[in-house]
């Protein structure tokens, strides 16, 4: 089989992860994240119907007036309604959605509450959130630092960091929202491309202490090569199932799948060409990965 | 001999896989959509007769229920879908009249012996199948209130300070306070000192009766600032208390200018829930005041058990509640229950300062509980709700210092176990810095819609199947190996997710059908391993033999950091970002279970011990 030249292009494409990088931090200074109901609160409409609704007909018309994201759940009985949607709460909101539903209605319906919602996700959620990402990226380095090599900890840390921005980046750019079912799409990124960057690092290492002939470049791309076939099978069996999500799982998920998506992509590139690359960057060689030979006792008698 | 695994191991394999079948087993029974009727009061009992009536109303309405059951709690009436328990509700309701509370339930249907070893279903979260919704007010007068007590101990201390002569400070019915002055004078510095000090007071000279005092109001901005502030800590705090219950996956949010919405989901215990959710209770220590000492500077009060006399000790307070870093319920030596506290690093110096040279004095610990009591008075042929906050505060022990108190410490005299661990629970969640009522409580449905509860659900099992047929065309004998493990592991999550009674949500369910995905890594590195192990000229045993040998360092390489990652995420996160930490935990120790103990196994019964010529693995990489 034809060994690829992955790391011949490596300088290239070094410089496309970090123009696609630092467009995402741009694009997340300029654009900000728009982030959803769960983060930013809205607006909460209670209305009530003489006689029961279907949930799917309410939806149809809150959707036809320009509420597509309006959440509608019974409230205690089959004839309130509880709206929920992702906008500021203004004075007349109340009034515009109750004539959007009685476009859709025979029955009649009347306006019980109009009020503003806060965020159901708390600020210290936010503050703990950073602290937990840093606190883990801190354990990780040390545990790979441990088990491999420093060089290595700085590549999985790095392709971690490039893989989460890059997808926080696309959903600026996009405007796309971002909701808790994306955090736990980002969550699972995290694990997703620090699993397959340890697999890569894990025959990189193999290879250093095997393979006598070959500069560290060589031994780089033999080991990716060799890896090739089981990254692919893996990412393909990971993004066949978020493809189904994706286009068979209606609204609710695709955030969830979109991120995901991005994030397997990115992670599979990022374990060849951002972890890889540090260690070439860094100087890797085959004396950081000899296993520490036993120090001779020296006779220090004459 | 190569690629046997010796009887013990398979029997504990197929040992594991039960268990985790049995436990599993509960979600194969969905729950019934149910109302559950008890009495208004608990005297009120039911019986046959209750049920009688409940079903005949039903029928007025053309409903039938599927089965009915007395319990000890009440009766309870199962219904084939959400629509008919909806409507059901208002029929039983309008029939049985106020004297019974029929509320929304769902039933479990897991068999007797399956509940009998302790296995249930997963709950299902707010998203698939709704729960309790509470609304709940800030009493928002109280929380300025607060605030403008502190203002007044801070105006005595700064006007002392400043040698300005008062008489008294006194709070007036609208909310502003009226600081009365010896002479004019005497009001002229105050008011020029008080405008110094605080930007937030609407100050005006006033006389009336021959006396000089100044009129002070908080500015608009001020009291808005004080509700945002008292909003926001009962925000935390109601917050806390939900994680602390127990509680997966709760939606706890503001609503309008001062209310607080709390939505549980699945069949909780709402009573517990809402005595927890709203008690507003505090600590506080003091020193038993001295014989001597005089009586503006103490106060008595009762204890909490009626036999001992009430005890006067002195107003100024050592420590409160807030200065409690953790708190633990467990029981002393005499098995009473206790309270184990640790102050933080100030509550813990200030103990230490005041004990030490308090030895030998005996120091109070004092219960104070925010209370309403409720009436219904009729105004205007509208019947009201009539709320009267009032404070208790009580004595719950007298123990003499033996020796200066550090940052630890325990609290005893308390009325039994269960509120030793509710006291625990309150101090450890924070205190509510507003008292706060229950205005509303209902039932939610399901956040989303049935159509794309359906959906989510069909593309999951697209998702999986396509992941069955991939790995069946690549590895072939192999693929049907590790669809086996696969599909086994998917049965050992959810019963683990079961045994913790985790909360499942539609992006959970998302979640599990990556970590399968995810899963298969495990069992590709392997196979590679081996076809790469054939490729190098190894004969088909000994390859098996080293394809699992060599990628096992790597798949615990990779699936240990991962998990490490879920750890942290456990241990920092809150809510969600936990829910999905336990998912991905779990996920990872089956999976490391089923991708390489079980399909070792299953290679090993297919190919172990004899003469094979090839393997079928499929070709290529």
């Amino acid at each position: 089989m034809k060994t690829i030249n992955f790391m011949g292009v490596r300088k290239l494409l070094a410089a496309f992860s970090i123009a696609l990088v630092l467009g995402s931090i741009a694009s997340l200074f300029v654009n900000k994240l728009q982030f959803g109901l769960d983060f930013t609160g809205g607006a909460l409409v209670e209305v009530a119907y003489s006689k029961a609704q279907p949930l799917e007909d309410i939806r149809a018309s809150l959707g036809q007036a320009g509420y597509p994201e309006a959440i509608v759940q019974t409230f205690g009985s089959p004839t309130d309604i509880m709206v929920r949607l992702a906008q500021d709460h203004t004075a007349t909101l109340g009034d515009e959605v109750l004539s959007a539903l009685r476009a859709g209605t025979e029955a009649e319906v009347s306006l019980l509450r109009s009020e503003f919602v806060g965020a159901q996700v708390g600020e210290e959620l936010r503050e703990q959130g950073g602290l937990g990402m840093l606190l883990a990226l801190a354990i990780v380095m040390l545990y790979v630092a441990f088990r491999f090599q420093f060089k290595f900890s700085v590549g999985a840390v790095v392709a971690l960091a490039h893989d989460v921005f890059i997808v926080l980046g696309v959903f600026s750019l996009l405007k796309l929202d971002f909701d808790l079912t994306v955090l736990a799409a980002i969550l699972a990124v995290i694990g997703y491309s620090l699993n397959d960057t340890i697999v890569v690092s894990d025959r990189i290492r193999e290879n250093f202490r095997k393979m006598r002939k070959g500069d560290s470049e060589e031994i780089i791309n033999e080991s990716l090569n060799q890896t090739l076939g089981r990254t692919l099978m893996t990412s393909l069996t990971t993004l066949l199932v978020l493809f189904a999500l994706f286009f068979f799982g209606g609204e609710m998920i695709h955030g969830f799948a979109t991120a995901l998506m991005i994030g397997v992509l990115v992670g599979t590139y990022s374990s060849i060409y951002v972890a890889a690359n540090v260690l070439l960057v860094m100087n890797i060689s085959r004396e950081d990965l000899l296993p520490p030979e036993k120090e001779e006792e020296v006779d220090d008698l004459p | 001999m190569l690629n046997r695994y010796p009887l013990w191991k398979n029997l504990l394999i197929v040992l594991v896989l039960a268990v985790g079948v049995i436990y599993a087993a509960p979600n194969l029974y969905p729950d019934d959509y149910a109302v559950q009727v008890t009495g208004a009061s608990s005297a009120t009992p039911i019986d046959d007769r209750i049920l009688e009536r409940a079903k005949r109303a039903l029928e007025t309405e053309g409903l039938t229920s599927t089965a009915s059951e007395l319990e000890s709690n009440g009766a309870l009436l199962r219904f084939r879908s959400s629509d008919e328990q909806l409507r059901a509700q208002e029929a039983i309701k309008r029939g049985l009249g106020d004297d019974y509370v029929t509320a929304l339930n769902l039933a479990p249907t897991t068999p007797d012996w399956l509940t009998s070893i302790g296995a249930g279903p997963m709950k299902l979260g707010l998203d698939l199948r709704g729960g309790v919704h509470f609304l709940m007010e800030v009493d928002m007068v109280a929380a300025v209130k607060q605030r403008l007590d502190v203002y007044v101990s801070e105006i005595k201390t700064k006007l002392r300070s400043e040698r300005i002569r008062y008489r008294a400070i006194t709070h007036n019915e609208d909310g502003s306070l009226n600081v009365k002055f010896s002479d004019a004078e005497a009001r002229d510095a105050g008011q020029t000192l008080l405008r110094r000090e605080y930007s937030e007071f609407q100050i005006a000279a006033e006389d009336a009766d021959g006396e000089s005092f100044l009129n002070i109001n908080l500015t608009e901005a001020k009291i808005r600032e004080i509700e945002d502030y008292a909003i926001k800590q009962n925000l935390t705090t109601i917050r806390n208390r939900v994680n602390e219950l127990g509680v997966a996956e709760p939606l706890v949010q503001r609503q309008g200018r001062n209310r607080i919405v709390v939505q549980l989901p699945g069949v909780q215990d709402t009573a517990a829930a809402k005595r927890i959710l709203g008690k507003t209770a505090n600590l506080e220590f003091r020193l038993e005041a001295r014989p001597d000492e005089s009586r503006a500077n103490t106060e008595t009060f009762e204890f909490r058990d009626e036999r001992s006399r009430p005890a006067t000790i002195e107003k100024d307070i050592i420590i409160t509640g807030s200065s409690v870093a953790n708190a633990q319920a467990n029981f002393d030596e005499n098995g009473m229950p206790q309270v184990s506290i640790t102050l933080d690093g100030n509550g813990g110096r200030m103990m230490n300062r005041v004990t030490r040279n308090a030895v030998k004095r005996r120091m109070a610990v004092l219960f104070i509980e925010h209370k309403t009591r409720t009436r219904y008075e009729m105004v205007e042929g509208v019947e009201q709700e009539i709320r009267t906050p009032y404070v208790e505060k009580k004595i719950i022990s007298l123990a003499t210092i033996q020796t200066a108190l550090g940052n630890q410490f325990r609290i005893t005299g308390l009325d039994g176990a269960g509120e030793a661990s509710e006291l625990a629970l309150l101090l450890r969640a924070g205190a509510l810095a507003a008292p706060i009522y229950f205005v509303e409580e209902r039932t939610v449905g399901p956040s989303l819609g049935q159509q794309n509860i359906e959906l989510g659900v069909t593309s999951v099992q697209i998702g999986f199947a396509l992941v069955l047929v991939f790995m069946l065309v690549f590895y072939r004998v192999f693929g049907i190996v590790a669809n086996v493990a696969l599909s086994l592991n998917l049965v050992m999550l959810v019963a683990a997710m079961s045994m913790l009674s985790a909360t499942l949500t539609l992006p959970g369910i998302a979640g599990i059908v990556l970590t399968v995905g995810m899963a298969v890594d495990a069992n590709v590195l392997i196979f590679s391993r081996i076809k790469e192990e054939l490729k190098n000229g190894l004969p088909p045993q000994s390859a098996i033999h080293a394809g699992y040998e060599r990628a096992f360092s790597t798949i615990f390489d990779a699936n240990l950091t991962t998990l490490l990652v879920a750890v942290i995420l456990f241990a920092v996160g809150t809510g969600p970002v936990k829910g999905f930490a336990v998912t991905l935990s779990l996920g990872i120790i089956t999976s490391m279970f089923t991708a390489i103990m079980v399909t070792r196994s299953l290679v090993n019964l297919i190919y172990g011990g004899r003469e094979i010529k090839r393997l079928s693995i499929g070709g290529g990489v």
